[in-house]
């Protein structure tokens, strides 16, 4: 339980509701200061203002009817209810009339307002505290007085207790304490239950995730229906598992046809070797079969390399090698360039209809893209009835220029077209002509890299393959 | 170990270079060094970017073949110290990169030529005796000749016994070419680098057809044999 509760504690939830806490008491805090020292302030002001009138009516009694007449009516009021404090003393401060009966020293020796409140008992005043009272210190109640002397030196103090404002300011203390002391209690249980629940959510989403590192890639996060943010996370996590799986299927896919593509010809590298040290041959026997050797090895490095480079490209290219390249001088070249195999192949290859279009782009990349388009268009219209024919064309069609390559091929029959462009991907039909069924693959990943795309569709008969570009209109 | 196919048709004419290998895989440069000694040249080898570079600093060197990722100091800032300083010498940059950035990185630094490993040997060969700067001295020329064969730059006609053949304009940059680099073999990618510009390794037999076509041009009717088939590596244009 306790590494738990510590667990808690490290939450951001924990973290966010002590800080809340924090932040409130302070201001709470700062409010009762406030309220309760303005409040205290306005008692006293009020407090002063009555002792101060009271002090000018007795000022005008002395001045009326003498000692004799101030002594009469400081008896008189100091007996009312709820009086205030009332004493006239003689100079050597002691008591000739008043409710006073004690003071703390040195209180009559000064003039005017005392600078502090000052404790004073009253005559007879332990029957006369109401109950629940708050128990006076032992030297009785605190009081603030306006103390003056008379022309022939008695001293009377007017003074009035000041228990009640502090009063007040005590209850409004407590009150707001306990209110705090409450919301803190609120805050640490809210704190515990919302953080122990996020906790076992992500307990949960942590113990799943483990299992599927741990190789389970069909395992899921655990959902629970809520919507909340632990349920979309969960949601989007999922979605990225699907996707990783998905993309995991597909490298163990290729990884097979890898292996299936690589194993024949190193199957033949090998056989050949060993049946050439089987038994005597001719010098001229052996030169051939190293020949061969060397044909093979270089054909697997060209795949090798044509696997490397549609990877790269996947990955994404630096910007440096591209620039503004003109495509109708990428066809006109890579015609030029396959027209003597045409030729040779019986295959009739025009390139007649050709705007000027610029892209934004690699030359080197757009051309060998094309080179494995018309290559296949040349090599599987190759022996068609009344001669293959090979059209390539570039044109621009809206905001997109398109080099399209139409064959009088077999043609890719609708439900295969998508799937030849992956990697490897041979129709079974195809298996036995030469190629490392990278040549799609590698120009719809360079139509990828140049934010265009490979289209292939259908005609009757054969296939046409389109390199549909955005048009560069910066190079315009 | 005999690189070059000796069936007779034009042995390459041989001339012996200097070459520094700067290669920190002990095999690779062992290999290279005990085929390019086959091959007639003498190597000396560098196994780390220091070492080559001061080497390559302080010797003369006919061709330099350069790996690009080596301890101590790259492949490339050695090529461009020695530019630095002034050296010249034709480099051969290998790469396990092989990238169109890095073709271009590569030849920025002042490399001559790249190549991508794996790489073929007879490739590696063709591309420095090429390099070569001793037997490339034919740019001044206007004129080419080899046997009765005469290609000249300027009119841009070719003879051959003192009759015309017409040529289209990718056959007479191919002719050129090879005339040019003529008793030294060139490779189909050297070609379609440098007669069409890409440098992609071509799938087919595109540059043979074009080769066939251009020999049967220059050939018919002729006794004598001009462009040569070397097997396993390229073409050879060479006069008897």
């Amino acid at each position: 339980m306790r590494p738990r509760i510590a667990a808690i504690f490290r939450t951001t939830a924990a973290r966010l509701s002590a800080l809340f806490l924090l932040l409130f008491t302070v201001s709470a805090l700062g409010l009762v200061f406030y309220v309760t020292s303005l409040s205290e302030r306005m008692l006293v002001t009020q407090t002063r203002e009555t002792i101060d009138e009271e002090a000018l009516s007795l000022a005008s009694i002395y001045e009326r009817a003498g000692l004799p007449g101030l002594v009469r009516s400081i008896t008189l009021r100091a007996r009312r209810p709820g009086a205030n404090l009332y004493l006239l003393a003689d100079p050597n401060g002691r008591p000739l009339a008043g409710n006073v009966e004690s003071l703390d020293p040195g209180v009559l020796e000064t003039t005017g307002w005392t600078q502090r409140p000052f404790a004073y008992r009253r005559f007879g005043e332990d029957a006369s505290r109401p109950a629940g009272e708050a128990e006076p210190d032992e030297s009785g109640h605190r009081a603030i007085a306006q103390i003056s002397r008379l022309p022939n030196q008695m001293i009377v103090l007017i003074g009035r207790d000041i228990g009640e404002p502090e009063r007040f300011r005590d209850i409004i203390q407590r009150a707001v304490m306990l209110a705090l002391g409450l919301m803190g209690l609120g805050a640490l249980l809210i704190w515990f239950f919302v953080g122990r629940q996020a906790l076992n959510r992500i307990d949960a989403m942590s113990r799943a995730s483990r299992r599927i590192m741990g190789g389970d890639l069909s395992g899921r996060l655990p959902v629970t229906g809520s919507g909340d943010e632990f349920d979309r996370l969960s949601e989007n996590l999922n979605t990225m598992l699907a996707r990783i799986a998905t993309l995991n299927d597909g490298l163990k896919q290729v990884s097979d046809n890898i292996a299936h593509d690589l194993k024949t010809p190193l199957t033949r590298i090998r056989n050949r070797a060993e049946s050439m040290l089987a038994g005597k041959r001719t010098p001229a026997q052996y030169r051939e079969a190293l020949e061969g050797t060397i044909a093979e090895s270089d054909q697997l490095i060209r795949t090798f390399n044509a696997i490397l480079m549609i990877s790269r490209l996947q990955a994404g290219y630096s910007a440096e090698s591209t620039g503004a390249v003109a495509l109708s001088a990428i066809v006109r070249d890579v015609v030029e360039l396959y027209e003597p195999v045409a030729e040779e192949a019986g295959v009739e290859l025009t390139a007649d209809a050709i705007v000027e279009a610029d892209v934004h782009g690699n030359r080197e990349l757009i051309g060998q893209a094309l080179s494995n388009i018309v290559d296949n268009a040349i090599k599987y219209s190759a022996g068609v009835e009344g001669g293959g024919k090979v059209e390539v064309s570039l044109r621009r069609d809206g905001q997109r220029d398109v080099i399209a390559v139409a064959d009088n091929g077999p043609g890719i029959p609708k439900e295969d077209r998508a799937r030849v462009v992956e990697r490897f991907v041979r129709l079974e039909k195809s298996r036995s002509q030469p190629g490392s069924g990278l040549g799609l693959s590698l120009a719809d990943a360079v139509m990828k890299f140049h934010g265009g795309e490979l289209k292939l569709s259908g005609r009757e008969p054969g296939l046409v393959v389109e390199m549909s570009f955005e048009t560069d209109e910066a190079s315009k | 170990m005999t690189v070059l196919a000796s069936s007779g048709v034009g042995e390459p004419d041989v001339q012996t270079m200097k070459i520094l290998v700067i290669e920190d895989d002990r095999e690779a440069a062992d290999y290279l060094e005990k085929a390019l000694g086959e091959a007639g040249h003498t190597t000396h080898v560098a196994r780390d970017g220091e070492a080559g570079f001061s080497l390559a600093d302080s010797e003369s060197y006919d061709v330099l073949i350069v790996d690009r990722m080596l301890p101590r100091r790259d492949g490339l800032s050695v090529i461009a110290g020695l530019r630095a300083r002034g050296n010249d010498t034709p480099v051969l940059i290998l790469s396990a990169l092989g990238e169109v950035d890095d073709r271009v990185t590569g030849l920025r630094a002042g490399g001559d030529d790249y190549l991508t490993k794996p790489y073929a040997f007879t490739e590696l060969l063709a591309r420095i005796e090429v390099l070569n700067r001793r037997a490339s001295v034919r740019d001044g020329e206007t004129v080419y000749r080899a046997g009765d064969l005469e290609l000249d730059r300027l009119s841009h006609t070719v003879k051959r016994a003192g009759k015309e053949i017409l040529l289209q304009p990718r056959e007479f940059r191919l002719l050129e070419y090879l005339m040019r680099h003529a008793g030294q073999v060139v490779t189909r990618t050297m070609l379609l680098e440098n007669v069409w510009d890409y440098h992609f390794d071509p799938q087919t037999n595109v540059i043979d057809v074009h080769v066939s076509r251009l020999r049967s041009k220059i050939e018919k009717g002729f006794d004598k044999p001009l462009l040569h088939t070397v097997r396993g590596a390229g073409y050879m244009l060479k006069a008897g």
